[in-house]
């Protein structure tokens, strides 16, 4: 049991390390969401474009400085600072790099929400950007 | 003082006034160009020469990148140390200090504020196309490369000098 848990972690790790699709995201992220939460299905489009659009109890939402339509380009809502579109079919380097990923949910999160983003909710958010044409 | 009278003097302060000028332009755009300060803090906010604020004000401004105005702009620590080294090495040498304490804003500098006084109406800043003072670019149109020459210097539609 310990050993099979072990090379689970070794897997999503090495998984998260080396994916550089937004597809592999989506994968790591729904595993790891099945793993915290037995219950747990799938991503949903219409969970994570709600969770894009809605405020959590603090100031802004993703939608605040990415616009309600990622395929665009959004505007840092203090400085006004161009933000690339982040919908991958808009922006082909979205989603790429893990570093970058999570660097940007581990702040984005924390100024949206005050907290991480769980992995169901990065799915749900990573799905419905890549439903978008 | 004397000196200044005889026009080749005059004429060679100039020049020096002048090299001084282009020299600081290019240490800003050289100072701004460093990729992981493009990297990470470009990515929210023009890249501010580091000349702006002295070394100190820096260390306090990356002390606080958990809550960086309102913003969690926080750093893997390598990213951190890397940043933090560049902003000190091309920190100004002038203290930036208000009431005993480093100064975190450029916009409230003595510098600045002095800088942008003189010919600008007061809520300049609050105008719709500059925003905020931190807005370098709405006027300083090539900001982003660390130029704030004369050259590039456009005041947006509506905005007016004193």
């Amino acid at each position: 049991m310990r050993l099979a848990t072990c090379l689970f972690l070794l897997a999503s790790a090495s998984s998260a390390a080396f994916a550089e699709a937004p597809a592999d995201f989506l994968a790591g992220y729904s595993q790891e969401a099945k793993h915290a939460n037995p219950g747990y299905t799938a991503p949903s489009v219409q969970r994570g474009q709600r969770f894009f659009t809605e405020k959590h109890g603090h100031d802004w939402s993703c939608a605040s400085c990415h616009t309600g339509t990622p395929t665009a380009s959004g505007k840092h809502a203090v400085t006004g600072k161009v933000i690339g579109p982040l919908a991958p079919a808009a922006n082909p380097e979205r989603f790429t790099r893990a570093s970058k990923v999570e660097k940007w949910f581990r702040r984005n999160c924390n100024d949206v929400l005050g907290r991480a983003c769980t992995a169901g909710e990065k799915g749900d958010v990573l799905a419905y950007l890549m439903s978008l044409k | 003082m004397n000196a200044l009278r005889s026009p080749s003097a005059a004429v060679a302060a100039i020049l020096l006034a002048v090299t001084f000028v282009a020299e600081a332009d290019e240490d800003f755009r050289a100072a701004v160009r460093n990729p992981a300060y493009q990297a990470e803090c470009a990515a929210c906010h023009v890249a501010y020469p580091p000349q702006l604020l002295s070394a100190a004000s820096w260390r306090a401004v990356m002390d606080g990148l958990g809550k960086h105005f309102g913003s969690d702009a926080s750093l893997d620590p390598a990213t951190h140390a890397e940043i933090l080294r560049h902003l000190e090495a091309n920190a100004g040498r002038r203290d930036t200090v208000a009431a005993g304490k480093p100064q975190l804003r450029i916009t409230e500098t003595r510098w600045f504020v002095h800088e942008h006084s003189d010919e600008l109406p007061r809520d300049v800043w609050k105008h719709p196309a500059v925003k905020s003072a931190a807005n370098c670019a709405a006027c300083h149109t090539a900001a982003d490369k660390g130029d704030f020459s004369d050259r590039t210097l456009r005041l947006p539609k509506g905005v007016h000098k004193k």
